[in-house]
C-alpha cells in the first residue's frame, strides 16, 4: 500500500477491530485503503472476518476499536440510514424481499428516498435491463419464481437502484451453480469497468478473486495478511497467500 | 317442538340476539387486535418482557370463563352487561394474537432483516414494509384461532346479562328443552365455522403470495 498515491481513498480503515461481547476479536487492528473506482476483493477462509469488515463499513457493526472512515468521515460520525443508503449491499440470494414483486424489490431504495412513482419505474426498467432482464417479463414476478442466477441479477439491480458511489458485494455469487456463477462473473467484470463504482467484494473463492479484484486483501483469523494486485498474488510467498494460490490446483498455479 | 319450528316463529328474537352475539365478539376482537399486536410487536423487540406478557396472557387463558366473567362485575365501570362480557372476551383473545404476532415477526429470515438495515430502512420501515407484511399469515391465523374462542366463549355472556345467542342456551337448561339450547348452539357453531372458514381462506391467500 502506499499512502502517497494520488488516488482518491473512499473507505479507509484505521487499526479498526471488532470484539463481540465475550472479548474473542473477529478482526483485529486492520489497516486499509480502498480507493475510488477499484474493485477491492476481501479473501479469506470461513471466519477470517471477510464479512464483519464489510459490516463496519455500512455500519452494520461498530468498531470497538479504531475506526472505519467512509469518504473522510468516521461511520460513527455519518447518520447510519444516509451512510447505507449512499452503499449499495448485496448478499447471498436471501437478501430479497420474497413478499414484493422484482420491480418494487428494485426500486425500493428510490421508493424510500421519495423518489416520484415515474422516475421510480423508469430507473427500475433500466436497471433490469442492465442486467440482463427484460422488465416485461420479470418486473412482476416474485422473487421465489426466479432461478439462482436471476434473484441474484435482481440483488444487483437493487443495490445499484439510487447510484450509490459505492457497492457492497458479500459472496453475491457464492450460492449458484459453477456455470450460471462463472456467467454472472464475467457480466459482473464488465459492469463494474463501466459503472465505475468502488466495490469492496467478499469471497472464499480464489479464482473470483483474481478474476474480478483489482486489488485482493487477504485475511486470516482477523489480520490483514496481504494486499496486492492479482499478479502479484500469484507469486507472493506469504504462506497463507501460497496455501490459498495452490488451493487453484496445477494448472492455474503455472500461468 | 323442533328448533327450525322454534327458530322460524321467533325469527326476529333469533336476529337479535345473534346481532348481540356477533356484536360483542366483533368489539372484543378488534380490541384484543389493537391491544395485541402492539403487545406482539413489542415483545420482539424487548424479550425480556416475553415470559411476562406471555405469562400473563396464559394465566388469563387459564381462568375458567363464567369465573372471569363474575370476576369483572364489580370492576368500577363495568357491572353486569355487554361491556364486561366484552372486556372478558378481549382478555381471552389476547394471547393467541399476540403469540402468534411475537413468533411470526421473531421467524422472519434474519438475513432479510439484516439486508433491509444494510440498505438504510429505518426500524420503522423494517417493521411496516418487511416484518409485518412476511408475518402477516401468521398472525391471521392467531386472529383466526381469538375469532372461534371468542364466538363460543360469547355464549356464556347471557349469564352476566349480556345477552347473545347464550340467551337461548341458558332458557334450555333452565328448561331443560333441547329446541332451546339447539336454538342458541346451532347459530353459534354456525358462525364460528363461517369465521373459521374465511379466515382460514384468507390466511391460505396471504400464504400462497
Amino acid at each position: 500500500m502506499n499512502p502517497q498515491s494520488d488516488d482518491e481513498i473512499v473507505i479507509e480503515c484505521r487499526e479498526a477491530g471488532f470484539a463481540v461481547n465475550g472479548g474473542r476479536e473477529l478482526v483485529r487492528s486492520l489497516n486499509l485503503e480502498v480507493r475510488r473506482g477499484e474493485t477491492l476483493i476481501l479473501l479469506g477462509r470461513s471466519g477470517s472476518g471477510k464479512t464483519t469488515t464489510l459490516k463496519l463499513i455500512n455500519r452494520l457493526l461498530d468498531p470497538t476499536s479504531g475506526e472505519v472512515l467512509v469518504e473522510g468521515r468516521a461511520t460513527t460520525a455519518w447518520d447510519p440510514i444516509r451512510l447505507r443508503r449512499h452503499i449499495g449491499y448485496v448478499i447471498q440470494e436471501v437478501g430479497l424481499f420474497p413478499h414484493m414483486t422484482v420491480a418494487r424489490n428494485v426500486g425500493i431504495v428510490p421508493e424510500l428516498e421519495d423518489w416520484e412513482e415515474k422516475r421510480v419505474q423508469a430507473r427500475v426498467q433500466e436497471l433490469l435491463r442492465m442486467v440482463g432482464l427484460e422488465p416485461d417479463e420479470f418486473a412482476g414476478r416474485r422473487p421465489r419464481e426466479l432461478s439462482g442466477g436471476q434473484r441474484q441479477r435482481v440483488g444487483v439491480a437493487r443495490a445499484l437502484a439510487a447510484d450509490p458511489p459505492i457497492l457492497l458485494m458479500d459472496e453475491p455469487f457464492g450460492a449458484l451453480d459453477p456455470v450460471t456463477r462463472s456467467e454472472l462473473q464475467q457480466e459482473f467484470r464488465q459492469l463494474a469497468t463501466r459503472l465505475a463504482r468502488t466495490i469492496v467484494f467478499v469471497t472464499h473463492d480464489v479464482r473470483e478473486a483474481l478474476l474480478l479484484g483489482t486489488r485482493i486483501a487477504l485475511l486470516a483469523e482477523g489480520r490483514l495478511v496481504a494486499v496486492q494486485t492479482p499478479q502479484e498474488f500469484l507469486r507472493a510467498n506469504d504462506p497463507e497467500v501460497r496455501r490459498f494460490v495452490a488451493s487453484l490446483g496445477p494448472l492455474q498455479t503455472e500461468g | 317442538m323442533n328448533v327450525f319450528e322454534y327458530m322460524n316463529q321467533n325469527r326476529g328474537e333469533v336476529l337479535e340476539l345473534t346481532l348481540q352475539h356477533l356484536g360483542m365478539v366483533a368489539v372484543a376482537l378488534l380490541l384484543a387486535v389493537l391491544i395485541g399486536i402492539p403487545l406482539g410487536i413489542m415483545l420482539t423487540r424487548r424479550r425480556s418482557l416475553q415470559q411476562w406478557v406471555l405469562g400473563a396472557a396464559n394465566v388469563i387463558q387459564t381462568v375458567p370463563s363464567l369465573a372471569l366473567f363474575g370476576f369483572l362485575i364489580p370492576v368500577p365501570l363495568l357491572g353486569v352487561g355487554p361491556r364486561t362480557a366484552i372486556v372478558a372476551l378481549t382478555l381471552y383473545a389476547l394471547l393467541p394474537i399476540i403469540r402468534n404476532t411475537y413468533v411470526g415477526i421473531a421467524q422472519v429470515e434474519p438475513a432479510v432483516i439484516e439486508v433491509a438495515r444494510g440498505m438504510g430502512m429505518t426500524g420503522g420501515q423494517i417493521l411496516w414494509l418487511v416484518e409485518v407484511p412476511l408475518s402477516l399469515p401468521v398472525i391471521l391465523a392467531g386472529i383466526r384461532v381469538a375469532t372461534v374462542i371468542a364466538i363460543g366463549t360469547a355464549t356464556i355472556a347471557a349469564a352476566i346479562g349480556a345477552g347473545g345467542l347464550g340467551e337461548y342456551i341458558y332458557r334450555g337448561v333452565a328448561g331443560p328443552k333441547n329446541y332451546l339450547l339447539l336454538a342458541g348452539a346451532l347459530p353459534a357453531a354456525l358462525m364460528a365455522v363461517i369465521a373459521d372458514a374465511s379466515l382460514g381462506w384468507a390466511e391460505h391467500r396471504l400464504r400462497s403470495r
